[in-house]
């Protein structure tokens, strides 16, 4: 019997499984993937929002403002990419331009901090490449941008050095609790018992919700589509730049991301299917088209990848973080946007819940720290050398786009919880990230994969699943 | 800082034609660098034949053509490095290399052959919406995958793209039991060689679909299928007509792109068109001493022509070490009426007339034209053509009168008469 079990290894399972590690208590986590980090923390802006969208009161603005804050020293403790470089919400329109006074109204209300408002060519000076059309801006001095997926990866690590046990591919089917005690089923037959069950299975939290409370949620997956391009335009804005909100929708923005890519996106397309992350051509278009209108010379030659991600929007329209009508049993449901900047305030209330319920002690030998993978192409070459005498792994370089060494890929395997697909790999070291998109590094990372996790490479994924690269042999 | 006459980046066929080159004119100061296993660039992954007919006035393998230069350069006991990977080349040429025997290593150069290759173009860089599973390949990963690690890639397949990688995949795939299911091209012609189309498509019955493009791809953890649709003239899918192809795999054959981050770094000037260097007739780039031949600098489409361009480059690189100044003033030359680009891409202002070759894409394909190169408006040299294919490559020789005379006009131009 377990103490807690957490359902969903996405940043906000991952999150709470490490604030819940400071203190002394059996924990498991259950994640119906592979790996951490495969739902909706793998595809989304990456921006850690300042705090101004939210509608004031709400749990999305208390959570939003004040894991913002955290970032700084966060990053620092846990060694993941993360850049203050502010946001600017774009106004076309003279008439709507009182509309940014709304927001940044709204913002302080929030608590946002060191908001203002700019004129077009102040706005243009600040982001030289924005169009001639923009006639406003809102500053959001306190917005970031966050590498997600790492984020999550190291809350994961952390975890794990602190106790917390990870179980992959261990989707949960059932639950109940009887006698106080909480019985978790999962779809391989496996079944744990805990004294408290926290669900942050995002967009199937519904459905575990609905497994044991009667108050029933239904979330609504709603997809955006992504652009990324390529780092050699990377130079093409500096902040994080949103477009005002009107009639028409909420605008496509267009943001730097942490490694020096352009994203674009997203669109919002509501869904039926929780796994339906097809693109489409008429939405990427649409967005582009929208870009254009922030960033006029954006160029379609330059896109790299697309993808899209899922967020779980309920009808409620705000975070449900609570302790349900089941005692011991606490929810993270409709997690959509900000959900990645919230992550870090709701781990810390959520564990802290739990640790008073279950009169939790805290974790003695708890290391609040934790080391990213080295990073070959962001040494100094004396650091380089350094590391290729230690490890002679390092100094063969396996993805030439993103110049990452055999040496890390081998460490993102063999930590813990370790890359086990190639998606893991690139999600963890960036190899096959880069303008070649794997096309050079695919079979060379495979045979590493194959090598350390003593597979045949007809076993090795994509991302797990019927996601096999090869066939066999050929004849 | 270990000092080097002349270091060459990239051990494939332009990297060893160079080195070979530079060895036969007296420079015995040479380093080659390759980040692969072995010396022989792509050509080690490209087993059919057809390689050689100009140099070696038989057909090889690809492999076969390599060891040829290998063992030239081999013989000559010329350095080489492999499993070294150049991380960066600065503008005073250093070069740093990275690998796992030697470290991390910076040389000063006096002069750098650029000899990089290229890349294949990306699903993202074509934009094709749809499904992110497995099984969407560039042609030249899954050659890799089937001819030198010996796995399957898939069993049925599609393959968007008519360059050349992706006709000779059609063939490689059916000959190891793959069911190819069609070749899907978006221009109404081939960018591959005519021989290729026939060789690889025709003798296999594997439809080819010019006009057509991928809309998109099914299939959540591996392709399931790939919607195709034929396009309008302005190459626009036209959606009421789209068609679903059940398929497990998706090969991309749909461009290759000079592999110039290096170049970049160093501060080299780099062509809108090719990708590659803006170069002269001695191949050097606008930095004195750093030089680019191969498929980095255009790509190519018969090794042969790599070959002569880079004994060219290694050539004039030591000529360059031995002390010959660098003509200061350049003649752009204008490629004009249907003539994508030429290479060189510019003539020194310098009284060295020597015969030329050019080498030269056009845009679209034409029917009976000329080839024609103007000086100042006066028609220097002509070449009719019964037709000419941007998947082609075109070549024009010419005699040192008249490329004194090139180089005494004001304006150059290559053009095509129609
Ligand atoms: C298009 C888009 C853009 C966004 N942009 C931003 C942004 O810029 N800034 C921001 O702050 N937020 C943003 N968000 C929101 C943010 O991405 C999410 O709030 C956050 O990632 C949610 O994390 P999660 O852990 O709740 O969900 P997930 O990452 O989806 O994790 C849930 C995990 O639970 C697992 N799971 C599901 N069911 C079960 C089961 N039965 N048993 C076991 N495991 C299960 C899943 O496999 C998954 O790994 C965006 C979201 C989207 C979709
Ligand atoms: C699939 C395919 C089929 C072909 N078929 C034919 C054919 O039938 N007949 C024919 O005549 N021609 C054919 N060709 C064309 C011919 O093979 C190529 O044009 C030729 O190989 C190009 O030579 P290269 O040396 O410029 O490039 P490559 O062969 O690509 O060599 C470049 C080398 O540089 C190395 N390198 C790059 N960057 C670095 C770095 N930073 N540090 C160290 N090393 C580096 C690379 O690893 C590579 O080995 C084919 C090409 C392909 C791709």
């Amino acid at each position: 019997m377990k103490d807690i079990i957490i359902i969903g290894g996405g940043i906000i399972g991952c999150s709470i499984a490490r604030e819940l590690s400071r203190f002394s208590a059996d924990i498991l986590l259950l994640e119906k993937g592979n790996d951490v980090s495969v739902g909706t923390t793998k595809a989304n802006s990456g921006i850690v929002h300042g705090g101004h969208d939210a509608y004031p009161n709400s749990k999305k603005a208390y959570y939003n403002v004040k894991g913002n804050a955290m970032f700084d020293q966060l990053s620092k403790e846990l060694d993941f990419p993360f850049r203050r470089n502010g946001s600017m919400v774009l106004c076309f329109n003279e008439d709507l331009k009182c509309g940014l006074n709304d927001l940044l109204a709204r913002g302080e209300q929030n608590g946002v901090k060191g908001l203002y408002i700019v004129d077009g060519d102040k706005a243009r000076e600040m982001e030289p490449h924005l169009s001639k059309s923009v006639v406003a801006a809102l500053v959001i001095p306190s917005g970031g941008i966050v590498s997600p997926y790492e984020m999550a990866v190291a809350y994961a690590e952390n975890a794990c050095t602190n106790g917390v046990e990870f179980r992959f591919l261990s989707e949960v089917t059932g639950l109940k609790k009887e006698d106080g005690i909480f019985t978790v089923t999962c779809a391989d037959g496996y079944t744990e018992q805990a004294k408290v069950v926290v669900n942050a299975a995002g967009l199937f939290a519904d459905e575990i919700n609905n497994l044991i409370c009667e108050r029933k949620y239904q979330v609504q997956p709603r997809k955006g589509d992504y652009m990324l391009m390529d780092k050699s335009v990377g130079y093409l804005a500096d902040h994080t730049l949103f477009q005002q909100p009107t009639k028409m929708g909420k605008g496509i923005l267009v943001t730097p991301t942490t490694h020096g890519n352009i994203l674009v996106g997203p669109t919002a397309t509501d869904k039926l299917d929780k796994d339906d992350v097809n693109t489409t051509i008429e939405e990427l278009g649409e967005a582009f088209a929208k870009a254009l209108v922030s960033v006029p010379t954006l160029n379609k030659r330059t896109i790299i990848t697309q993808f899209s991600g899922l967020r779980a929007h309920i009808p409620e329209n705000d975070f449900v973080v609570e302790e349900s009508e089941v005692e011991g049993f606490y929810n993270c449901l409709g997690i959509e946007s900000p959900g990645l900047s919230a992550a870090p305030a709701i781990a810390v209330e959520v564990a802290g819940w739990v640790a008073e319920k279950l009169a939790l002690k805290a974790n003695a030998n708890f290391v609040a720290t934790r080391k990213a993978i080295p990073q070959f192409s962001h040494l100094s070459n004396i650091d380089r050398q350094k590391l290729i005498d230690q490890n002679p792994l390092y100094g063969n370089i396996v993805c030439r786009c993103e110049v990452v060494t055999e040496g890390e890929i081998v460490e993102s395997i063999r930590r813990k919880p370790g890359a086990v697909d190639l998606d893991g790999v690139k999600r963890r070291t960036r190899a096959g990230m880069g303008r070649c998109q794997a096309g050079f590094c695919t079979p060379r990372i495979m045979e590493i994969i194959a090598r350390e996790l003593n597979l045949p490479l007809e076993e090795v994924t994509k991302r797990g699943g019927a996601s096999q690269v090869v066939f066999g042999r050929t004849k | 800082m270990r000092k080097m006459n002349l270091v060459i980046v990239g051990g494939g066929p332009a990297g060893l034609a160079a080195a070979k080159a530079a060895y036969d004119c007296g420079e015995r100061d040479i380093l080659i660098l390759e980040r692969e296993a072995e010396l022989g660039g792509i050509l080690n992954q490209c087993i059919h034949n057809g390689f050689g007919l100009h140099t070696f006035k038989e057909e090889l393998t690809g492999p076969e053509y390599a060891q040829r230069y290998i063992d030239q350069v081999v013989e000559r006991g010329i350095e080489y490095r492999v499993n070294a990977t150049v991380i960066d080349v600065s503008k005073d040429k250093v070069v740093t290399y990275v690998s796992a025997v030697d470290g991390l290593t910076q040389i000063q150069a006096k002069a750098i052959i650029l000899a990089c290759g290229c890349r294949e173009r990306p699903r993202g860089g074509i934009n094709i919406a749809g499904m992110r599973g497995a099984g969407v390949f560039s042609a030249g990963t899954a050659q890799k995958l089937v001819n030198i690690d010996g796995y399957m890639p898939g069993k049925e397949c599609v393959i968007l793209g008519s360059g050349d990688i992706g006709l000779i995949m059609a063939r490689r795939m059916t000959f190891e039991g793959a069911k190819v299911k069609a070749v899907v091209e978006l221009m109404p012609y081939s960018s591959g060689l005519n021989r290729n189309i026939v060789q690889c498509l025709n003798d296999f019955d594997i439809p080819l679909y010019f006009s057509h493009t991928v809309v998109d791809i099914k299939g959540k953890d591996r392709v399931t299928g790939v919607v195709v649709a034929p396009v309008d003239e302005k190459l626009a899918p036209i959606m009421d007509k789209a068609e679903l192809i059940e398929c497990d795999t998706l090969l991309l054959s749909v461009g290759l792109l000079p592999e110039n981050e290096l170049a970049k770094q160093g501060g080299v000037e780099l062509s809108n068109v090719t990708g590659g260097a803006v170069v002269d007739e001695n191949m050097m780039t606008n930095i004195d001493g750093v030089f680019e031949c191969g498929n980095v600098l255009h790509v190519h489409d018969l090794v042969d022509f790599v070959s002569a361009e880079s004994e060219n480059a290694g050539k004039c690189a030591v000529a360059y070490i031995n002390g010959l100044e660098s003509c200061a003033e350049k003649i752009a030359i204008n490629c004009t009426n249907g003539v994508r680009y030429c290479v060189p891409t510019q003539l020194n202002r310098d009284d060295n007339y020597q015969p030329l070759n050019f080498k030269m894409r056009v845009a679209n394909v034409f029917k009976k034209v000329e080839l024609a190169v103007f000086a100042d408006g006066v028609k220097v040299f002509g070449k009719k053509r019964p037709v000419v294919a941007p998947g082609e490559m075109e070549s024009i020789n010419l005699t040192a009168e008249q490329v004194e005379t090139l180089k005494k006009a004001q304006h150059i131009e290559i053009t095509l008469i129609k």
